[in-house]
């Protein structure tokens, strides 16, 4: 490398088969492909290296980092409140998942009771964060196999769904939606009314699209039996959510665990056998009418009342009040710029997310800042077992295999 | 405070008092399991598979930078209260039991650069978590398969995650573009302009020097 050249950009890390570097690859006739980190089909900043023996995937290494933007670091750094919106960036085809989750820990820490139409509304927008979510992981997955229909009838759901969230917190993809102990806004006029028509579109067109995919032959020749994973395999390596589910691990926190308003609600988990791509499809479209039958009941169920929690400490100061009283203000920006005390203590509050188990794990010593914010992202879990997924599969199904565990960069390298 | 039943906490206090040097029931969610280092791969290999116990997911490996050392600069990371003892970091493990829905944290105090036993033999998700609090901690692992950074480059100096690393602390690497070349200023250890100016790299160019240079 030379430094004067100032051009040369060697690469970022040490090659994923240094290990083996003097293994000539022309003599034992296998090829190297190299997958990422910018490539169309991975749909994030990811690397996987395969060795190939004609077609087939001898071996393989997964690269993660490239996204890396010390983000438990800066939990550090930030007043709990500034955070809020870095959790957006995790996992941002489900940032409200991640608002909620993030939040929650710190009431949890504070001992904060929060209201029932509060309880209500976060977990209605979980779900619109799963069906979101379901819908880019099983479209992207079918438009990297050439079923383009679903993309972009199912993408069609996905902006009406955005837009509703744009009605709701003013913006689409970066929420930052919830508050501790409250949110930024409660629902607008008309929001309810028009949250069952989104419903009765997405159940409309999903029956549409769970007809043209689920016993299309060439999907399923594609799918199935690709990318297997026993139950045994994904609990070693600590796999959640749906692509635990398709290996028939029947566990689901909102059942099992319930927070939010789940105990209220009457869902079922879908569970499938296989353990392969198609299963994977198949509980993400199930899941999908779940969601749909659990938003129906929440439009019904809504609770009325108020959204903050009665609690001085991390109650904002009402807009109203703020540019009219002087006290008001100087709150305004003590609560801002200085933040508020959580008391020492620690809490780890994990939640289904679309992905799998998604939750933060706080440590406070007292003051306006975590001492340590741990943000365990189910992205992390899925990606370690790719190479032992796609071992033995042809490498046009490597793309199915990475679609199908759906990584997102964002939560991956945090 | 935690809802986790009591029964259990002295069966497991009773069955492991021998690996176990302290439980933590006071501000926290669930209870904590301070474990001995060397007893810690035969306390998880029991714990996970003894009737009536089961923790047999891995929810999670962390750590914690838990006694900074002193008088380190305040780099706007709040409150530095450490933790006490002779240790400098607590590696932290969340064990989950799929049978009985029910969580234990489990935490082992380690010293700078001491070992602690890899756990990939019980559990293949360890595998890369342990690669990243090696890569963010520096704490070894022991029998650990393919103990190299995850996260970082690995020509990268240092682990960001330790309370004495500064927060704005820059790294380049041969081979980049220098800095003058972009009319950017190096800037010292702790991130702070070497000129006396100070605040981001970026807040610091220079654009003017820039253009006359054209």
């Amino acid at each position: 490398m030379n430094e004067n050249t100032g051009l040369q950009s060697p690469s970022r890390k040490k090659d994923a088969f240094d290990d083996d570097e003097n293994q000539d690859i022309f003599e034992s006739s296998q090829m190297l492909i190299n997958i990422g980190p910018q490539h169309p089909a991975t749909h994030g900043t990811l690397r996987v290296a395969c060795r190939l023996n004609g077609e087939v995937v001898v071996d393989s290494r997964c690269e993660l980092g490239y996204l890396h933007r010390g983000m438990e670091k800066l939990g550090e750094v930030k007043t709990y409140h500034k955070f809020i919106p870095y959790t957006d960036r995790l996992n941002y085809c489900s940032a409200l998942q991640n608002n909620v989750a993030y939040v929650t820990t710190i009431e949890k820490l504070m001992g904060i009771e929060i209201p029932p139409r509060n309880i209500y509304i976060r977990t209605m927008v979980c779900e619109m964060a799963r069906i979101i979510d379901h819908i880019i992981c099983v479209g992207i997955n079918a438009f990297d196999l050439g079923a383009m229909t679903y993309f972009l009838l199912g993408f069609h759901q996905r902006e009406e769904a955005y837009t509703l969230i744009e009605s709701l917190c003013g913006s689409r993809l970066t929420t930052s939606y919830t508050r501790i102990g409250g949110l930024s806004g409660d629902l607008p006029d008309n929001f309810l009314p028009r949250m069952k028509k989104w419903l009765d579109g997405v159940e409309t067109c999903f029956k549409e699209l769970d007809k043209l995919l689920t016993n299309n032959r060439i999907w399923v020749d594609r799918t199935q039996g690709v990318g297997v994973f026993t139950a045994e395999q994904a609990l070693a390596y600590s796999m959640t959510g749906p692509c635990l589910r398709a290996s028939n691990v029947n566990i689901d926190l909102r059942r099992d665990r319930p927070y939010l308003a789940y105990k209220e609600l009457e869902f079922d988990v879908p569970v499938a056998k296989g353990g392969d791509v198609y299963d994977r499809y198949l509980v993400r479209m199930a899941e999908i009418f779940e969601s749909v039958r659990i938003l129906r009941q929440i439009v019904d169920k809504m609770p009325k009342g108020p959204i903050w929690a009665d609690d001085k400490r991390v109650r904002i100061p009402e807009k109203e009040r703020v540019y009219n009283s002087m006290e008001s203000l100087i709150h305004h920006f003590k609560f801002f710029m200085e933040g508020f005390d959580v008391p020492e203590g620690e809490a780890y509050c994990p939640m289904e997310g679309p992905n799998g188990e998604m939750g933060f794990y706080a440590i406070s010593r007292g003051g306006p800042k975590a001492y340590r914010l741990r943000i365990r992202a189910p992205s992390f879990f899925m990606f370690q077992p790719v190479d032992e997924m796609i071992k033995g599969e042809n490498i046009a199904d490597v793309i199915a295999v990475i679609g199908s565990v759906n990584i997102i960069a964002g939560e991956l390298d945090r | 405070m935690i809802d986790f039943p009591k029964e259990k906490i002295d069966r497991i206090k009773a069955r492991y008092g021998d690996s176990i040097e302290e439980v933590v029931t006071e501000k926290t969610d669930v209870p904590i399991f301070f474990v001995r280092k060397d007893k810690l791969l035969d306390f998880m290999g029991s714990i996970r598979t003894e009737e009536g116990l089961e923790y047999n997911f891995l929810s999670d490996v962390t750590a914690y930078d838990d006694n900074p050392p002193a008088n380190i600069p305040d780099y706007g990371l709040g409150s530095l209260k450490a933790g006490g003892g002779s240790h400098r970091f607590c590696m932290v493990y969340q064990l989950f039991s799929l049978k009985f829905l029910d969580r234990i944290r489990v935490k082992v105090r380690v010293k700078e650069e001491e070992q602690v036993p890899s756990l990939t033999v019980l559990w293949k998700a360890a595998n890369w978590l342990e690669r990243e609090v090696f890569d963010l901690y520096g704490i070894p692992f022991k029998d650990h398969p393919n103990l190299r950074r995850i996260m970082l480059d690995d020509r990268w100096v240092g682990h960001p995650q330790r309370k004495d690393y500064p927060i704005k602390k820059y790294q380049r690497f041969p081979g980049s573009a220098t800095l003058e070349h972009l009319g950017l200023e190096e800037l010292d250890s702790n991130g702070q302009s070497q000129s006396g100016r100070t605040g981001h790299a970026l807040a610091n160019s220079d654009l003017n020097v820039k253009q006359e240079g054209k």
